[in-house]
């Protein structure tokens, strides 16, 4: 007897066929038709109007008939929600069924109608369950917390639900508490700071208990959630690990994962020098290899993390280069990644085998596979060097099969390598200049023409294979085309007297016949500095190239911390941070390693502290509008020969001067400015008081604190905080540069926006000595205040541009306003009485600075520390007024009035300007 | 957690559906369509693909794609093991995995997916315990069921659930006790044109088969335990003793299930059992190659090789072949360009030979690339590895269990490369 059989139709229609069926006295007949209802319903049919019919089979006592019945109801109670309450009574009448089967039964189904009526019927029965003797019961109504939770929080939160489901983590079933975890780290994604899952050592005990009880599935919940946890010190992280190594012998490859992702996080805190450790270590290899004998779905997610692994602790896997060596029937997915892993193993040691596997792999089917594999032959020249000149005949002979796509794929790496090996193989070239003809791909013919440009004095006819190109310029891909230009550049300035044509030809087309910017500007670029200054020209052209290096494709160190946290999810797999693609993951907090704590000392929690500080500090920088993209481009002109940026900024400065003369036309700027200008100064005064302590301290400007402006993971590496000081008159911004990739930084420049007050820097930024991985540099920047202006929101902010060897990065940052005031802001007594009166009362406003300890006197002589200046005092009624001038950079007055009573924490502050002379 | 299911044939038809939360629009299926239509082979599809709202997560098995939706941040070797799962269920219930088979019992199958999860987290994956909630269909209870009216849902809590050995159901009754366990080695290797061993693995798995009464105590021994530096257990194995006394010691599961599985590393040396004497080879000018192939024993320690089978890829440009073999027969498929020459026994006295030329289409060039020669082969009665059995203890029940192991070694991805 077949389900077949439920698919047959019949002429008077299914639907009025199955009503008269549902309707029958006969139990068997009834639950056929039931059964037919749901086997329509499995295949995506719609069955809905049945619902009253159907919710009449509900009150039976027959098992199977109520199961398929639920079945129903789930799917469709949403489209018919009034009709699900007929379902209710039975529900709350099963949840009181002495069958502990029924009872789970009855609550797990109750939790699946989505239905905001039904959920309120659910409450009084859930709570029941959520105690029931029955541990199937218990472990089915902790999950039933998580549905309601996602159908309505407030409920749950308001019913104390929670509660309870954080007492189930106590419970005395392992499968209890690892439903009671599971549905927790549900509830706590959806609300990042709720701190539901507060791990302690008492819990993270019981967590490790219930561990070697419950199944798979549950101990998979338990390893993801002890993960979050960060131990006090090395001795509790080293005993968590001693407990969950068991698991890597699991044979669920999940169970594997989490449990290679606790031990990953948990070793980082513990001493290299213990024995325990290099045991660890030892034991992480043979799990991971065994992943990749499962199903080849595993095994894709198993690479992506051991990708990750790899290059986080190399010493885990490198003697099992072999078992990455790639199946011809792998998918081709699997082969990709293995490869890729490959190239992170290869070494000096196993070079040899490395190498031949990868010939043998050039000569397979797959296009996909051959071309990287082509391009593995490639990065293991660059990254192990005694292999370079191996690699290259490896290549050589390859590019003599005469395969198209190889010969383009080996080309584009040779490319590569003579830029990291300069001067040593390129008599190779005149092989590669036989199979000109056979490159299609913009990518192998720019790489050919790169090596044509940059070899030019040694290519007799390098002008005649330039120009070959040449004749279909405008067919050519973009990236070809800006190739092309920079190589008979090169050419140009090579050989001056034979291609002058050419060059004239070149620029001619990139400049005038062409719609692209790039090339437009580049061509102008190299037409101004051939036709302004040669030898200039020389020397930004054909400049010395940095070497590149072997780590380019690395993961960022930062990231790669974070995704090592995240190893086994979906975070691995992509390589991304889940803030990045997580869809409802609000405000998903960035996971770090946690750092290495000696037992004695306290419980510092650095996961807690980042979860909690760390949020805003990266919040701060906002990204930069448009007129930022502009600078970039600016500046990113042209990255294949190094232009140095000495002399980019010059055009760059000339161009944001030329715009709108707001600078000139400044008479209109401060009109505005008062309305909005008592938020800045307001915080500003309120950070002033801010400093606290005693009476009569040491006098000077308010230096708010370092504030990291620009994260490591946004730069590629290079972090950026600082802050603002006003010292002897000029204005100073202090920066802290870290070098958090592994290679090193040269060549900073900075550059600002346009910001309300004019700020520009005054000088280059001085950061002579290259900064290597780790260091760390402290630069104090002068800053002057004739810049261009425009009015930024809020108006303090200020949005910077920094330029290294490796990319433009940008972030904002506000000043304190106090920066601003001029220490000749002391404004006559008459002058200042004539003027408070002018004033306008729409220019005034007023503020309290809440909570200051200070009497007037010292809130006097603390506030002329940063050129607030005490005009006349007078006390009427206990209270001291205070009357103060400040005149900010660009000539603006504002005078404030500031109220100390006695022995009241609050001052008050009106202030107000109006438009100076 | 997982939020849908989806079964899809291999032609991209949809057959059936199973939504844990809220309901999903089969319409997110279109993008694994799209990259399915992409891949070459079904095989090649990504396992996960990801959509603006939703993650795919997919499995392809038995000829069908078992495709998940899920929403929020989940391990995804969770989701993949449980679709393995999802998968080895319908082979244990009905015997095959099969479009067909889904929907002859679409209802079971609907039945039993609400069992394994609950709003996406598994309930009961333990073919124990699902085979007490829902009856497997047999033919005998089907004829009763209908006569008497009962179903095939059970109507009580399965024993073993909320026990902490969710794997054994109690009250286990046979009348002959027995316990069987086969000792699978699969070889793993690659060769290289010359026969030397590129890379070699023994990928080992020991199935048990347990009919004993009550609630048993098995302990398994080795005889050289230490050759199994790498291995995975099924969650009954007591970890702690393996560790301490390297023995197996478990209450077992009742029925089949796999026991363990291990991994003898590359660093060892695997005993490759035969030798492939092979070329391929083409001429340069003219539309025509050859094929001359043989196969031997190597270390097969003095057992028979049995169940020889060469799988050739050949070139997408071969016309047509005409070879002759000493032993066994050859198919060649001129579709998917797949030579298979079944050899059967090895004999060692007189090496099987498969030689003859091969034509290429007219005009078309050398082949590029190598066709590498897929081996099976069978040794019945050894593990390649050398691992053997001790002894099995019995505790906790008075019977006098039969006792049995089989060893067995397979070709598992053996590969030639020419």
């Amino acid at each position: 007897m077949t389900d077949s059989k439920y698919f047959t139709t019949t002429k008077k229609g299914e639907i009025f066929e199955l009503k008269a069926e549902l309707n029958s006295d006969k139990k068997e007949k009834k639950k056929e038709a039931v059964k037919k209802v749901i086997a329509s319903m499995t295949v995506g049919k719609d069955v809905s109007a049945l619902f009253p019919d159907v919710v009449n089979c509900m009150q039976t006592d027959n098992l199977e008939l109520k199961k398929l019945v639920y079945l129903y109801l789930m799917n469709y109670a949403k489209s018919q929600p009034d009709m699900a309450i007929m379902a209710v009574n039975t529900f709350v009448k099963d949840c009181e069924d002495p069958n502990p089967l029924i009872r789970a039964l009855a609550v797990r189904t109750m939790g699946c109608i989505r239905v905001d009526k039904i959920t309120e019927y659910l409450c009084e029965p859930l709570r029941k369950c959520l105690k029931d003797e029955d541990p199937y019961v218990r472990k089915t109504a902790a999950v039933c917390v998580a549905k309601l939770h996602d159908i309505n929080a407030q409920l749950v939160e308001d019913q104390g639900f929670l509660d309870t489901l954080k007492d189930l983590i106590s419970d005395s079933n392992p499968m209890v508490v690892a439903n009671a975890v599971a549905a927790l780290s549900e509830i706590a994604e959806s609300h990042p700071n709720s701190n539901l899952l507060d791990l302690n050592p008492q819990s993270i005990n019981k967590l490790l208990t219930a561990l070697n009880e419950c199944t798979e599935w549950g101990q998979i919940f338990i390893l993801d959630c002890l993960a979050n946890y960060t131990p006090r010190d090395d001795r509790e992280s080293q005993s968590i690990c001693e407990r969950v190594t068991p698991r890597l012998s699991h044979a669920n490859s999940a169970v594997v994962l989490s449990a290679v992702k606790v031990l990953m996080k948990f070793m980082e805190m513990l001493p290299k020098d213990l024995d325990y450790y290099g045991t660890l270590l030892k034991k992480l290899a043979p799990p991971l290899v065994t992943l990749l004998s499962a199903e080849p779905e595993l095994q894709y997610v198993a690479l992506r993390n051991i990708n990750l692994i790899v290059q986080k602790r190399p010493e885990i896997l490198k003697h099992e280069m072999k078992v990455f060596f790639v199946k011809y029937n792998d998918p081709i997915y699997v082969k990709l990644e293995k490869l890729d892993i490959m190239i992170r193993l290869a070494s000096q040691a196993n070079i040899a085998q490395v190498l031949a596997e990868l010939k043998e792999y050039a000569t397979e089917v797959d296009v996909d596979f051959v071309r990287k594999a082509v391009r593995a032959i490639g990065r293991c020249a660059i990254k192990v060097e005694q292999s370079a000149e191996r690699c290259v005949s490896t290549l050589l002979d390859l590019i003599q099969t005469k395969v198209n796509y190889v010969v383009q794929e080996a080309i584009v790496v040779i490319k590569d390598i003579f830029r990291k090996y300069p001067n040593k193989y390129e008599s190779v070239i005149a092989t590669l200049c036989e199979n000109l003809d056979s490159l299609d791909e913009p990518e192998a013919r720019a790489a050919m023409i790169w090596i044509v440009g940059e070899y030019a004095e040694r290519i007799d006819n390098a002008d005649e294979l330039l120009e070959s190109f040449l004749e279909g310029f405008h067919d050519e891909s973009t990236q070809v085309q800006l190739q092309l230009l920079t190589a008979i550049v090169k050419l140009f300035l090579k050989k001056p007297t034979e291609t002058q044509e050419l060059v004239q030809q070149v620029l001619s087309l990139a400049t005038q016949d062409s719609d692209n910017p790039d090339l437009r500007d580049r061509g102008y670029i190299y037409w101004r500095l051939l036709s302004t200054d040669p030898v200039a020209a020389k020397e930004v052209v054909l400049a010395e190239k940095p070497l590149i290096s072997e780590e380019t494709d690395l993961i960022e160190p930062t990231l790669l911390e974070e995704l090592i946290c995240h190893i086994g999810t979906l975070a691995s797999v992509y390589h991304k941070p889940p803030s990045a693609f997580v869809e409802g993951s609000r405000g998903v907090m960035h996971k770090r390693l946690p750092a290495r704590t000696g037992s004695g000392e306290g419980t510092e929690c650095p996961d807690v502290g980042n979860a909690a500080g760390g949020s805003a500090p990266e919040a701060a920088p906002s990204i930069i509008p448009s007129q930022g993209d502009l600078l970039g481009d600016l500046l990113n002109l042209d990255l294949a020969p190094p232009t140095t940026p000495a002399v980019l900024l010059p055009l760059l400065g000339g161009d944001i001067g030329g715009s709108p003369a707001m600078g000139a036309g400044f008479g209109a700027a401060p009109a505005v400015m008062p309305a909005s200008l008592n938020a800045p100064v307001g915080g500003g005064l309120g950070d002033l008081f801010d400093l606290g302590g005693g009476v009569g301290m040491p006098m000077g400007a308010y230096i708010p604190p370092k504030t990291v402006w620009l994260p490591a993971m946004k730069a590629k590496g290079l972090e950026i905080s600082g802050t603002f000081a006003r010292r002897a008159g000029v204005i100073q911004m202090e920066l802290v540069l870290t070098n958090k990739a592994m290679s090193v930084m040269t060549d900073f420049a900075i550059q600002f926006n346009r910001n309300s007050f004019g700020l520009a820097p005054a000088g280059p930024l001085q950061v002579l000595t290259p900064l290597g991985p780790n260091q760390t540099i402290e630069v104090s920047l002068p800053l002057s205040t004739v810049g261009p202006v425009m009015k930024m929101d809020p108006l303090n902010n200020l949005q910077v541009a920094v330029k290294n060897n490796i990319d433009v990065f940008y972030f904002s940052c506000q000043y304190p306003i106090s920066m601003l005031f001029v220490e000749d802001g002391k404004m006559e007594r008459q002058v200042f009485l004539a003027t408070w009166k002018d004033i306008p009362n729409d220019n005034e406003s007023q503020f309290q600075i809440q909570d200051c300890h200070l009497n007037s006197e010292a809130a006097s002589n603390k506030l002329q520390g940063s050129n607030i200046f005490t005009i006349a005092k007078r006390t009427v009624e206990g209270q001291d007024m205070l009357y103060m001038s400040i005149k900010l950079s660009n000539g603006i007055w504002v005078l404030a009035e500031l109220k100390v009573q006695a022995g009241n924490p609050n001052y008050t502050v009106s202030s107000g300007t109006r438009r100076d002379r | 957690m997982i939020n849908s299911l989806f079964l899809i044939n291999p032609s991209g038809e949809i057959f059936l559906e199973k939504h844990w939360k809220s309901v999903v629009s089969r319409s997110v299926c279109d993008y694994f369509l799209e990259a399915k239509e992409k891949a070459l082979e079904p095989e090649d599809v990504p396992p996960v693909i990801h959509t603006p709202h939703h993650y795919l997560i997919s499995i392809y098995r038995d000829k069908l794609f078992f495709l998940s939706v899920i929403q929020t941040e989940v391990p995804p070797l969770f989701v993949i093991e449980f679709l393995h799962r999802v998968a080895e269920m319908i082979q244990d219930y009905f015997g095959e995995c099969s479009e067909t088979v889904v929907k002859d019992h679409m209802v079971m199958v609907y039945e039993l997916l609400e069992e394994m999860l609950d709003n996406g987290f598994p309930l009961a994956t333990e073919s124990n315990v699902l085979k007490e909630m829902i009856r497997p269909p047999t033919i005998l209870r089907s004829v009763v069921n209908t006569l008497t009216g009962t179903s095939n849902v059970g109507d009580t809590l399965p024993t073993g659930q909320p026990s902490t050995i969710p794997w054994r159901r109690a009250g286990v009754r046979y009348t002959n006790n027995e316990a069987y366990f086969d000792v699978v080695e699969e070889i793993d290797a690659i060769l290289d044109q010359s026969g030397t061993t590129v890379f070699a693995e023994i990928q080992g798995v020991v199935e048990a088969c347990v009919k004993l009464s009550g609630m048993p105590d098995l302990t398994l021994s080795f005889m050289n335990p230490r050759l199994l530096d790498d291995v995975s257990f099924h969650p009954c194995v007591r970890y702690k003793l393996w560790e301490s006394e390297r023995v197996l010691s478990f209450i077992p599961p009742d029925g089949n299930f796999t026991l363990m599985t291990y991994h003898v590393n590359a660093q060892n040396l695997v005993a490759i059992p035969v030798y492939v004497k092979q070329s391929i080879s083409f001429f340069e000018c003219g539309s025509d190659g050859r094929l001359d192939v043989t196969v031997g024993p190597k270390q097969t320690m003095g057992k028979t090789v049995e169940g020889v089978m060469v799988t050739v890829h050949l070139p997408k440009t071969i016309l047509s072949i005409n070879l002759t073999a000493t032993q066994g027969s050859y198919t060649y498929d001129n579709g998917t360009k797949l030579l298979v020459w079944d050899i059967g026994k090895l004999n060692p006295q007189k090496l099987p030979n498969l030689r003859g030329s091969l034509s290429l289409q007219a005009g078309a060039p050398k082949p590029e690339e190598n066709p590498s020669l897929n081996i099976d082969l069978n040794i019945q009665q050894l593990a390649i590895s050398g691992l053997k059995v001790n002894r099995l203890d019995m505790f906790g029940e008075k019977y006098k269990p039969f006792k049995g192991v089989k060893y067995i070694t397979k070709a598992g991805k053996f590969q030639v490369r020419t």
